[in-house]
C-alpha cells in the first residue's frame, strides 16, 4: 500500500473504504497527540472509537476533518481527501464546545449545515429551510424547530446537532461523544437513531467514553491511546488483552525508547 | 440642505451613525466572547493615527482611516502572536500590547505633533461638539467632514455584514464547522476586526476611543438580554445605540456636560432597562409556570 | 547627574514612582497568575469618576480625596462586573468591557461638569488620564506610602491563602478557605494598585503596570515568593526610569514612558529568561539538533519500517519530526549524503518522504544489534 505513488490528487485511493487513515501523526507542541495511525473503516458499519482521556479521540476526528494540522500521513474518505468530499461527511461536535446562549433557533442551526453548499454570498432561502425541517423531522425534533437552542434539553440539543450533520445527506457521520451528559432515556433514543442511519446504509463513527456500553452499541471498534491499539469487528477487537493495553497507562511510541542518543 | 451644517443636527447625526456602525459590528464581537478586543483595538489605533500623521501629514480622510485601521489589526495580530508563545494568557497578552501601542502613540504626538490638531485628549475623549466646524463641500453642499466619514463607514460596515451575514454568524457560533465546510472563518473574522478598527478610527474624532468601546459592547449586550434571534438582536442594538445619540445630546445640553460622554452613558441606561425587563419577564414567567405546571424536569 | 539626583522635585518623582512600581508589581503578580489582568483595565478606567467625585466632595485637588473616590468607584465597578457576569447570561469579557466603557463615560461627564463649576482647577484632574510626574508633591507621597504599606502588610499576612488561591482555587475551596472573601480581597488589591498609580501613570494605562511586571517576573521566577519580589523590582525599575525620563523631558506624559519601560522589561524577559525565554528555547532546540546523532534518526526510520513490516517503507519527515520534537531535515539530508537514506515521494498531499537504502538498512541493523545486545530478531530476508 505504501508503494503507491500518485502525483494526481484526483485519483482515488482506497475508494472501497468509507474511511482510510494511513501513517497519521498529529502533534501539539513537542509531543505527538496521535502517532502513526493506520485505520480502515468499511462502509455501513457503526464504529466506536474508545480510549482513555488524552488518547487523541477528538483529535482523530478533527484531523479527519482537517481542523487540526497533520504532521504526517493522509486521510481518505471514500477514496478522496476530505476537502473534495465535504458534502459526504457530517460532523457532530462535543456538546460542551457549543455556546448554547447564542441567539439562534434549532432550524437555524440545522440550516448552517448547508452553508457550505451556498458558498460565500448566497443567503439561505425557502428550500434550505425545508431541507432543515426534514432533517429535524428525521430526528423527531420538527415540533421544536423555532425554539431557541438554550431552551432545549441536553438530549434535544444533541439531536439538533445530529440533524445539522444529516441535513446534506452525508454518507459518513462523525460524532464526538454524543452521549456525554445526557440521561439514559436520551442515550437510548440517540443510539436508536444512529442504528436507523446505519440500516439506511450510512457509516457511523462515534467517539465514545463509556466502556460498559461499547459492546452493546457498536459492531466495529477502534481502540486508541495515542497509537492505534486495535481496530476491526467488535468481537475480534474487544478482548481483555486489548483493553488492558489501551487503558494500561503510557504507551511507548517506538521500541527504541530506551536507547542512548 | 443647510440644515446639515446646523451644529445640533451634525452632532446628533454623527452620534447616530457612530452608534449604529459600532453596535452592528459589536454584536458579533460580544457573541464571540472577544469584547476586550474592542478595548485593545480602539486604544491601539492611536499608534496608527500618530504614525500616519507623521508619514503623510494627514489627520483625516480615507488614507488616514486605512493606515490607522491597520494598527488595530496589527494589535490583534501581536496579541495572537504573544498567546501562541504559550508564555502568556490572553488577558496578559491584551494588557501588554494595547497600552504599549497607545503609549508609543502618545509619545509620538508629544514629541512631534505638539501644535497640530491631534492630541491624545481628543483621541481619548472626542470632541463631537465641534464636528460641525470642519466641513467639506460635496456637490455644492457643505457637509461636516466627520458626519460624512461616519456615513461612508456605516455604509461599508452594513454592506459587509449583509453580504457575509451567513458566514459571520457561522464563524462566530461554530468556527470548526465553518472550517469543515471550507468557508475560511479566519479570513471573515479578520475582515470583521479590520472594519471594526476602521470604524474606530473614523469615530475617534467624534466620541474618542474609550467611549467607542461603550457603543461597541453595551447596546449588543442589552439587546442580547432581550432577544433570542440574531437579526432582531442586531437591529435592536443598532436602534438603542442610535437612540442614545439624540437622548444623550439633549441631556448633555440640559446639564452642560460632555456630549459624547452623555451619549455613551445613555447606553448604560438601556442596559439597565434591558436587565429589569428580563428580570420582570422572569418573575412573571416563573409565577405563571408555578400556577400551571410543576417545575420542568431537566431531561427530555 | 549628582545635581540632578539631589533635585527636590526629581527625588519626589522617584520616590513616588518607586512606591507605584513596587505595589503594582506585587499585587499584579496575583492578577497575572489568576488571569485577571484585564480587571485592572476596567477598574482603572472606572477610577476616573471616582477621581471626580473625590474632587467634588473634598473640594480640591487633595490626593487623599481623589484616592478615596477612585477606590470607591473601583470597588463599585468590580461589583458591577460580578453582577453582570453572574446575574445575566453575559460573558465575563462583555461584563468587563461594558463596565469599563460606562465607568469612563461617567468620568468624562463628571470631568466636564467640574470643568464648568470649578474652572481652571480642572487642568489638574486632566493629568489623571495619562499621569503627570511633575504634578506630584512631596505631601502626596504620604497617602501613597500609607496605602502601599497597608497593602504589602495584607499580602504578608494573607500569604498562604493567597498562594493557594493563585495556584489552585478549587483546592482552596475544598480545604475550607473563605474563597469568596479572598477573591474580594484580591480584587480590592487590584483597585488599590490602581489608586496608588493614578497620579503618575494615569487611569488609561494603569493596566500595563498591573500586568507587565508580573508577566516579566513569571518568566524568571520558580516560586511565588520569587515572582512577587522580582515583580516588585521590575515595577520599581520601570517606575523610576520612566518617571525620571519624563521629568527630565518636559512635555512627555509620564504614564506612557513608564508603561513603555515596563513593556520593554516584559519583552526582554519573554525573550531571554533562561527556562521560559524564547531565545534559550530556540537555542536548546538547535543544540539538541546538533547533538542528536544521525544514527539515532536512522534508527527511528528503521523502527518505523520494522513496525510496518516493510524495509522499503516510505517514512514521512513529519513523523520523524514529531517523534523527535524538532525539524530533523538537516540530519535526514546528512543520511542521504552518507547513502543510508534516499528521498522518495508518496502521496500528493503529503510532505517529504525517506526510504532506507541497503547500506542504511545494514548500518541500522548494526546499530540496533549493538544497542540491544543482538537480542532482537533480524530481518529474515532482504526486501526488493
Amino acid at each position: 500500500m505504501s508503494e503507491l505513488v500518485s502525483e494526481d490528487i484526483k485519483e482515488p485511493h482506497e475508494p472501497a473504504l468509507a474511511l482510510h487513515v494511513e501513517d497519521l501523526t498529529v502533534s501539539y507542541g513537542d509531543r505527538p497527540a496521535l502517532w502513526d495511525i493506520d485505520l480502515d473503516i468499511p462502509p455501513g458499519v457503526m464504529a466506536g472509537i474508545v480510549g482513555p482521556n488524552g488518547a487523541g479521540k477528538s483529535t482523530l476526528l478533527k484531523a479527519i476533518l482537517g481542523l487540526v494540522p497533520i504532521s504526517a500521513g493522509h486521510v481518505r474518505l471514500f477514496g478522496h481527501p476530505y476537502r473534495m468530499q465535504r458534502r459526504r461527511v457530517g460532523y457532530v461536535p462535543q456538546r460542551s464546545s457549543v455556546d448554547w446562549d447564542f441567539p439562534t433557533s434549532a432550524v437555524d442551526v440545522v440550516t448552517m449545515g448547508l452553508y457550505g453548499e451556498l458558498g460565500w454570498l448566497r443567503w439561505p432561502g425557502r428550500s434550505e429551510r425545508d431541507r432543515a425541517l426534514r432533517a429535524l423531522d428525521q430526528v423527531g425534533m420538527e415540533a421544536l424547530a423555532d425554539r431557541q437552542i438554550s431552551e432545549l434539553s441536553g438530549g434535544q440539543q444533541q439531536r439538533v446537532f445530529i440533524a445539522r450533520a444529516l441535513v446534506h445527506k452525508p454518507d459518513i457521520l462523525l460524532l464526538d461523544e454524543p452521549m456525554a451528559g445526557v440521561d439514559a432515556t436520551t442515550e437510548r433514543s440517540i443510539i436508536n437513531l444512529l442504528r436507523q442511519l446505519r440500516e439506511a446504509g450510512q457509516t457511523v463513527v462515534v467517539v465514545h467514553h463509556d466502556l460498559q456500553t461499547v459492546q452493546k452499541y457498536f459492531d466495529w471498534l477502534v481502540l486508541l491511546n495515542v497509537r492505534l491499539i486495535a481496530a476491526g469487528p467488535r468481537d475480534e477487537v474487544h478482548t481483555a488483552e486489548n483493553l488492558r493495553r489501551t487503558y494500561g497507562g503510557q504507551i511507548a511510541l517506538l521500541d527504541d525508547n530506551d536507547r542512548p542518543a | 440642505m443647510t440644515w446639515l451644517a446646523e451644529p445640533s443636527v451634525a452632532i446628533v447625526l454623527t452620534g447616530v451613525m457612530v452608534g449604529m456602525s459600532a453596535a452592528l459590528l459589536g454584536s458579533f464581537l460580544v457573541l464571540r466572547g472577544n469584547s476586550m478586543l474592542a478595548d485593545a483595538i480602539s486604544h491601539s489605533i492611536l499608534f496608527g493615527i500618530a504614525l500616519t500623521w507623521l508619514l503623510s501629514g494627514q489627520t483625516s480622510g480615507p488614507l488616514q482611516i486605512a493606515g490607522a485601521a491597520l494598527s488595530g489589526v496589527f494589535a490583534v495580530y501581536l496579541i495572537e502572536l504573544l498567546t501562541r508563545t504559550q508564555r502568556l494568557r490572553d488577558d496578559a497578552a491584551i494588557g501588554l500590547v494595547f497600552p504599549a501601542l497607545f503609549s508609543i502613540g502618545v509619545v509620538l504626538i508629544n514629541v512631534y505633533a505638539r501644535d497640530v490638531h491631534l492630541d491624545e485628549h481628543t483621541v481619548l475623549l472626542g470632541e463631537i461638539g465641534f464636528v460641525w466646524l470642519d466641513t467639506l463641500a460635496v456637490a455644492g453642499i457643505e457637509v461636516p467632514r466627520a458626519t460624512l466619514t461616519m456615513a461612508v463607514m456605516l455604509v461599508i460596515d452594513a454592506l459587509f455584514v449583509i453580504a457575509f451575514f451567513k458566514l459571520l454568524k457561522l464563524a462566530t457560533f461554530d468556527r470548526d464547522l465553518a472550517s469543515a465546510l471550507g468557508l475560511a472563518p479566519g479570513f471573515i473574522l479578520y475582515a470583521h476586526l479590520t472594519l471594526l478598527s476602521g470604524t474606530a478610527v473614523a469615530a475617534f474624532d467624534a466620541v474618542g476611543v474609550v467611549l467607542f468601546i461603550t457603543f461597541v459592547v453595551v447596546p449588543p449586550a442589552a439587546a442580547f438580554l432581550l432577544t433570542r434571534a440574531l437579526v432582531p438582536m442586531i437591529l435592536l442594538a443598532m436602534f438603542m445605540a442610535a437612540l442614545s445619540a439624540p437622548v444623550g445630546y439633549a441631556l448633555a445640553i440640559l446639564w452642560d456636560v460632555s456630549i459624547s460622554g452623555m451619549m455613551a452613558l445613555v447606553n448604560g441606561f438601556f442596559l439597565l432597562i434591558a436587565y429589569l425587563l428580563r428580570w420582570w419577564r422572569g418573575v412573571r414567567a416563573g409565577r405563571a409556570e408555578a400556577l400551571v405546571q410543576p417545575p420542568p424536569s431537566s431531561s427530555a | 547627574m549628582i545635581a540632578l539626583l539631589s533635585d527636590y522635585t526629581l527625588q519626589t518623582v522617584m520616590m513616588g514612582a518607586l512606591l507605584i512600581g513596587v505595589l503594582s508589581g506585587v499585587l499584579g503578580s496575583f492578577a497575572v497568575l489568576r488571569g485577571q489582568g484585564l480587571l485592572g483595565d476596567t477598574l482603572s478606567h472606572a477610577a476616573l469618576p471616582g477621581v471626580c467625585i473625590g474632587f467634588l466632595i473634598v473640594g480640591g485637588r487633595s490626593l487623599e480625596g481623589v484616592m478615596a473616590g477612585a477606590l470607591f468607584t473601583g470597588v463599585v465597578a468590580a461589583l458591577v462586573v460580578v453582577f453582570l457576569h453572574q446575574r445575566t447570561a453575559l460573558k465575563m469579557d462583555v461584563a468587563l468591557a461594558a463596565t469599563l466603557g460606562l465607568g469612563f463615560a461617567l468620568g468624562v461627564v463628571l470631568l466636564t461638569y467640574i470643568q464648568r463649576e470649578a474652572g481652571s482647577a480642572q487642568a489638574g484632574l486632566d493629568s489623571f488620564l495619562f499621569g503627570q510626574a511633575a504634578a506630584v508633591l512631596r505631601r502626596d507621597l504620604y497617602p501613597m506610602a500609607v496605602v502601599t504599606a497597608l497593602s504589602l502588610l495584607m499580602v504578608i499576612l494573607l500569604w498562604k491563602p493567597l498562594k493557594l488561591m493563585s495556584f489552585d482555587p478549587a483546592f482552596a475551596a475544598v480545604s475550607g478557605l473563605p474563597v469568596r472573601l479572598l477573591e474580594i480581597t484580591l480584587t480590592a488589591m487590584i483597585a488599590l494598585a490602581v489608586v496608588v498609580g493614578l497620579q503618575m501613570v494615569g487611569v488609561v494605562l494603569m493596566t500595563a503596570m498591573v500586568i507587565a511586571p508580573g508577566a516579566a517576573a513569571r518568566q524568571w521566577a520558580r516560586s511565588l515568593s520569587g515572582m512577587v519580589l522580582l515583580s516588585a523590582l521590575f515595577g520599581a525599575i520601570a517606575g523610576v526610569v520612566g518617571g525620571v525620563i519624563s521629568a527630565l523631558a518636559p512635555g512627555l506624559a509620564t504614564g506612557p514612558v513608564i508603561v513603555l519601560t515596563a513593556t520593554a522589561i516584559a519583552l526582554v524577559s519573554l525573550l531571554i529568561a533562561p527556562h521560559r525565554g524564547l531565545i534559550p528555547q530556540w537555542y536548546r532546540r538547535r543544540h539538541r539538533l546538533q547533538h542528536t546523532s544521525t544514527d539515532r534518526i536512522l534508527l527511528t526510520v528503521y523502527e518505523l519500517a520494522r513496525e510496518h513490516g516493510d524495509w522499503r517503507y516510505r517514512v514521512e519527515q513529519g513523523a520523524v519530526d514529531a517523534y523527535h520534537g524538532m525539524v530533523t531535515e538537516p540530519l535526514l539530508q546528512a543520511l542521504v549524503e552518507r547513502g543510508h537514506l534516499q528521498p522518495v515521494r508518496h502521496m500528493p498531499d503529503e510532505g517529504a518522504h525517506w526510504q532506507l537504502t541497503d547500506k542504511g538498512l545494514a548500518h541500522a541493523e548494526d546499530c540496533a544489534a549493538r544497542w540491544t545486545g543482538g537480542s532482537r530478531l533480524r530481518r529474515s530476508e532482504p526486501v526488493g
